[in-house]
């Protein structure tokens, strides 16, 4: 393979070489150092003048007097059964000791997109314990669901907790998790795999991590290799994957770094104009194949910068992903574990996978009644802080202390407490009961004679 | 021979690739031409010319393609097959249908496989509606071909000259098989292909007076789209653009579909492939896919075809339309296109705009909604399209360019509000900010079809809304006991507004669909309760007595109930009754 010495400028994470040959557009590059060290890289773009490439690692090290050796093939990630169990790097080397992966197959990190014709319908209803998951914002096969944080709120403990419990009743399917860090710090990435490995979920995960002190650059594409990952044990091998990314809002930041680096015209807040593309290009491999096994069902994790869901990055997430559970501070500070507010929180995914033949035939109304009942309840807190509770009407009275049970018994769980989707749902008919039952008309009456505590226990009693 | 030398004259050679945008050198080229790029022969699309450089839009994915590899120039414009065999289909933003491709190659989808937008084997039974001596103008109809339970009406195009017909045949053909020879020797088969960019010809366009009936509330109730209109639907994310689409798509009275998922998600095209076939036209009571066509050209897949498909899709509605029919055509999400101009054009380090969107943004949302309408067709016939952008603007912010322009242009404005959607109230259309500017034209079909006192109840329900979002203020202020009586009354009326008619639940088996007859009853009973309760008010019941009428609790479920009538009736009358007690206690 020919080696060019002929880089002109290194600026940021790009490195611009002249004089070479016709080039392909997204071709792996290596560029060897002095000391024999090899660094990689991506072209970006290419003309018979100039080349221009992204290095995904530091360019500490790099010179005008580094070679660079163009491989003529865009990046691939070795894949094979023997990932299960096993540490890599954020650029997919192991760093856990271990032997080096023995490829059944090197596949291309980028991932074409599913046809959307060829996509199987999610519709497999996960049961993840939590009951503002399962119970108001289901969790289906296939879907992608984030988690929308700040600084400083247990996040992890949800997605850890959610990552523990979830099954699918009454399947046996093999599962496997795939844990991508993206420049979360030591001790994060630490507390992920205490978990994993009290629980014994290691063995069935493949851990990819790029921590807060390995270079930003990186981060662009251990997403990439963790979903090539996902999709090879999903859709060649049949496992049913959860793919959980953490912090994306680090992802972002990288993608930012190298827009600024090649002076593009930036978009929002100074993210690329292409980044909604290029985030659609990591979220929507997820999903499930008509005919195929296995699926792939992503929880990224992102910290909402200044807790501002409005924020470019939250915001074209939430653009593309199936919904999104968003963790509230106000809960936090009020002691509330899983502290998730269910009202900007949403499973779009939801209707397909509840209902009878998945869950049970109340699952939708008591739901959108809890809804309607806490949202109407959380806003008379706000007046009666003006006017006192004593100006509140009776109805407006026993809906503020809805909102509080709602959160104090629904909301409220224990780290390890996993709740079946009936103790959620029953949970839900018993707080409802607290409500005239003329109050709750958005389920039909056939559901309330069956399921309201009212009526069931009168039709003990006869 | 000469053919030959143009088609040389016609290579160029690849110069530079940058993601979807590449240049090419010694190309001659037109603004438009579709091109084919390097080996494997990708398409593209020249989008500007300086000098010796010619710069390509390309369809797919550009990875491993070199400098000093081919280009080669088609001479035509980006165009789609027009004919038989365009309903049921799902396509990306180029036209290729993505059953084809699955089947070319696999479950992903690759590159360099190119597809024809028809099938060009099927053969359709073809019924001429022209003799031999029938001189027939430009769009002329020929015959016809039952495509699906929807006739397909075969035309002369539309950019050919008049002429007289020498042979029509009948019988099985393909799309490519003549099957209409004119007298001046002019042969032509069933397809037509048509330039995506241009607008297919009309003879006259008209002012709309009809309304497309959705089954939904609070669009056909408050705030309705005529046939041949405009309407934008803002939002930020999970507000309900897609929804709301989704279900004009099922049950609106259009006669043909046109969905376009553009720069959407994958997920969502599949939910429509898997439900429309086995959904019913609630006219026809044929299966819904029938009467579609999808256009599927997803977030991740190559944003030079997102850009085109908002054009592909417009172009397969005109061709409806030309024949007769009643066109919806659903765009989710505009911001998505505008975001691929933007994409494009800052690859072509053009000046940029507002927020980085070329300075054109505006002038191409309004020739894309100028596409609308209804219309008198070359054939006499009337036809039109309506027109339906979801707007997607970043942060939930409608100040933003695209949704601005868009404002500008259509005549319907649906407002999402992410605090209903929050709360579960579904459509999420905020009532206060939306408005339809064809609620005067569309006056006399309302007054005719539905009743002649429906306009005057859809404002008086206007009027209690407003009337309420006032006195909320001064809730928030003091509490509602504070309120003088009427007031706790019309605070009451409202909430029965919000509740039971504009709460729509589109996943609601029955309640998903609600026809024009049962929207006014609905309306008309909540009015009966207001009148009731307003003169019980003033005869001494208090608002709180007024509250503990049962009748009023049992007509939310109207909505889940099919046949509605007798139960109507049955809470209408209790509800008298039940006001009769309590005056003659007061
Ligand atoms: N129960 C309800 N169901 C449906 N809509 C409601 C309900 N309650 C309030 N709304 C509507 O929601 C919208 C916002 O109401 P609210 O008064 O809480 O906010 P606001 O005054 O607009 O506050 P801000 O100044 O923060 O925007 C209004 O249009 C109001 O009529
Ligand atoms: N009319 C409706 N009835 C019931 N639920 C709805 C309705 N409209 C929206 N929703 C709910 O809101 C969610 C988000 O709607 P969607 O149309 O996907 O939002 P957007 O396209 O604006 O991001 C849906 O998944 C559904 O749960
Ligand atoms: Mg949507
Ligand atoms: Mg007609």
């Amino acid at each position: 393979m020919k080696e060019y010495r002929t880089i002109t400028k290194i600026a940021g994470p790009l490195v611009f070489v002249e004089k070479t040959e016709p080039i392909a557009y997204g071709e792996l590059v290596n560029i060897v150092l002095s000391d024999g060290t090899i660094k990689r890289g991506q072209v970006l773009d290419t003309s018979d003048e100039l080349v221009v490439v992204q290095i995904f690692e530091t360019t500490t090290g790099i010179g005008r007097d580094s070679g660079v050796r163009f491989t003529g093939e865009t990046i691939k990630m070795p894949v094979g059964r023997e990932m299960l169990g096993r540490i890599l790097s954020g650029g997919g080397k192991p760093i856990d000791g271990g032997p080096e992966i023995v490829p059944e197959k090197r596949l291309d990190i980028t991932g074409a997109a599913i046809n959307p014709y060829a996509r199987g319908m999610p519709a497999d209803f996960i049961q993840t314990g939590i009951s503002t998951i399962d119970g108001t914002n289901t969790l289906v096969r296939g879907q992608k669901l984030p988690i929308f944080s700040g600084a400083g709120l247990p996040h992890n403990n949800v997605a850890l907790q959610i990552a523990r419990q979830a099954k699918v009743p009454g399947s046996t399917e093999s599962f496997a998790v795939v844990f991508a860090a993206m420049g979360i710090t030591k001790e994060e990435a630490n507390y992920f795999m205490a978990d994993f490995e009290r629980t014994g979920a290691l063995e069935r995960a493949v851990v990819f991590l790029n921590l807060a002190d390995d270079p930003a650059v990186e981060r662009i594409i251990t997403p990439r290799l963790a979903l090539t990952t996902a999709e090879y044990l999903a859709f060649e091998l049949g496992m049913h994957v959860l793919v959980i990314l953490t912090d994306m809002t680090n992802y972002c930041e990288a993608l930012r770094q190298i827009g600024a680096a090649r002076e593009e015209v930036p978009g929002r807040r100074g993210y690329p104009g292409y980044m909604y593309t290029d985030l659609a290009c990591i979220y929507e491999r997820a999903g499930m194949i008509k005919g195929l096994k296995g699926s792939v069902t992503q929880i990224p994790i992102l910290t909402m910068p200044g807790d501002d869901i409005t924020h470019p990055i939250p915001d074209l997430t939430g653009y593309i992903t199936e919904g999104q559970i968003v963790i509230s501070r106000e809960l936090h500070r009020k002691g509330i574990y899983p502290p998730i507010n269910v009202l900007p929180s949403l499973s779009r995914l939801m209707n397909l996978g509840i209902g009878k033949g998945h869950t049970r035939e109340d699952h939708k109304k008591v739901s959108d009644q809890m809804y309607a009942g806490y949202a109407e309840g959380n806003d008379l807190r706000g007046l009666v802080a003006i006017v006192g509770k004593d100006a509140l009407s009776e109805r407006d009275r026993l809906l503020l202390e809805f909102a509080d049970l709602f959160e104090n018994r629904f909301v409220r769980q224990g780290y390890d407490e996993d709740r079946t989707i009936e103790d959620t749902l029953n949970l839900g008919w018993d707080l409802l009961a607290t409500l005239p039952v003329e109050q709750l008309t958005r389920i039909d009456r056939d559901l309330i004679n069956k399921y309201h505590p009212k009526f069931r226990a009168g039709a003990k009693k006869e | 021979m000469k053919t030959e030398k143009t088609k040389e004259a016609k290579k160029g050679v690849l110069k530079r690739i940058a993601g979807p945008v590449v240049t090419a050198v010694n190309l001659d080229a037109h603004m438009y031409d579709v091109v084919k790029v390097g080996n494997e022969a990708l398409m593209g699309e020249v989008i500007k010319i300086q000098g010796n450089n010619t710069i390509i839009q390309v369809y797919e994915d550009t990875s491993g393609i070199r400098p000093g590899e081919p280009v080669i120039n088609t001479g035509l414009s980006l165009s789609v097959e027009l004919g038989p065999g365009l309903l049921t289909s799902i396509y990306d933003g180029i036209q290729r249908p993505l059953a084809v491709l699955v089947e070319k190659m696999g479950n992903f989808i690759e590159r360099g496989v190119s597809a024809p937008g028809l099938s060009h084997t099927k053969k359709w039974t073809f019924k001429p509606l022209v003799k031999a001596g029938d001189k027939v103008e430009p769009g002329a109809i020929l015959g016809e071909v039952q495509e699906t339970n929807i006739v397909h009406r075969v035309m002369l195009p539309p950019n050919v000259k008049a002429g007289v017909v020498k042979t029509i045949r009948s019988g099985d053909f393909t799309v490519d098989e003549i099957i209409c020879t004119l007298e001046d020797g002019r042969e032509y088969p069933m397809i037509q292909r048509w330039p995506v960019r241009v607008p297919r010809p009309v003879r006259e366009k008209k002012n709309p007076t009809i309304p497309l009936i959705t089954g939904q509330r609070i669009l056909d109730g408050l705030f309705p789209i005529a046939k041949g209109g405009t309407a934008a639907i803002p939002g930020p994310f999970g507000s309900g653009k897609t929804v709301t689409q989704q279900q004009l798509a099922k049950w609106s009275d259009a006669e043909i579909v046109v969905y376009i998922g553009c720069g959407e998600r994958g997920n969502e095209m599949t939910e429509v492939l898997t439900e429309f076939p086995h959904l019913e036209d609630p006219k026809s009571g044929k299966p819904l896919m029938e009467r579609t066509v999808l256009i599927a050209n997803t977030s991740n897949m190559p944003v030079a075809a997102r850009e085109a498909s908002v054009y592909t899709g417009i172009t397969i509605a005109e061709y409806f339309r030309d024949m007769g029919y009643d066109v919806s055509l659903m765009a989710d999400s505009t911001s998505r296109w505008a975001e691929a101009m933007r994409e494009i054009s800052s690859r072509l380090e053009e000046m940029p705009g507002e927020e980085g969107y070329p300075a054109y943004l505006a002038a191409r949302l309004s020739e894309f909604y100028e596409r609308a309408g209804l219309v008198e067709t070359l054939n006499g016939a009337a036809g039109s399209v309506s027109v339906i952008g979801a707007v997607s603007p970043p942060g939930g912010d409608f100040s933003e360019p695209v949704t601005q322009n868009t404002l500008r242009i259509v005549k319907v404005f649906w407002a999402l509000d992410a605090k209903l959607s929050q709360r579960r109230h579904f459509p999420a259309i905020n009532w206060l900010n939306s408005y339809s500017l064809y609620l005067d034209a569309l006056h006399d079909w309302y007054d005719k079809e539905v009743s002649p006192d429906w306009n005057k109840i859809r404002s008086w329900a206007m009027e209690i809304l407003q009337k309420e979002a006032e006195l909320q203020e001064i809730v928030q202020l003091v509490g509602s006991d504070a309120l003088p009586e009427s007031e706790q009354v019309t605070i009451e009326v409202a909430r029965m507004i919000r509740e039971i008619f504009l709460q729509q639940n589109a996943y609601d088996a029955v309640d998903t669909f609600c026809d024009m007859k049962k929207q006014y009853d609905m309306m008309k009973a909540i009015k009966l309760f207001a009148d009731l309760a307003y003169s019980a008010q003033l005869a001494g019941v208090s608002p709180t007595q007024i509250n503990t009428i049962k009748a009023k609790n049992e007509l939310p479920q109207i909505k889940f109930i099919k046949d509605y009538k007798p139960e109507l009736a049955k809470i209408e009358k209790e509800m008298d009754a039940e006001f009769n007690t309590l005056r003659s206690a007061a």
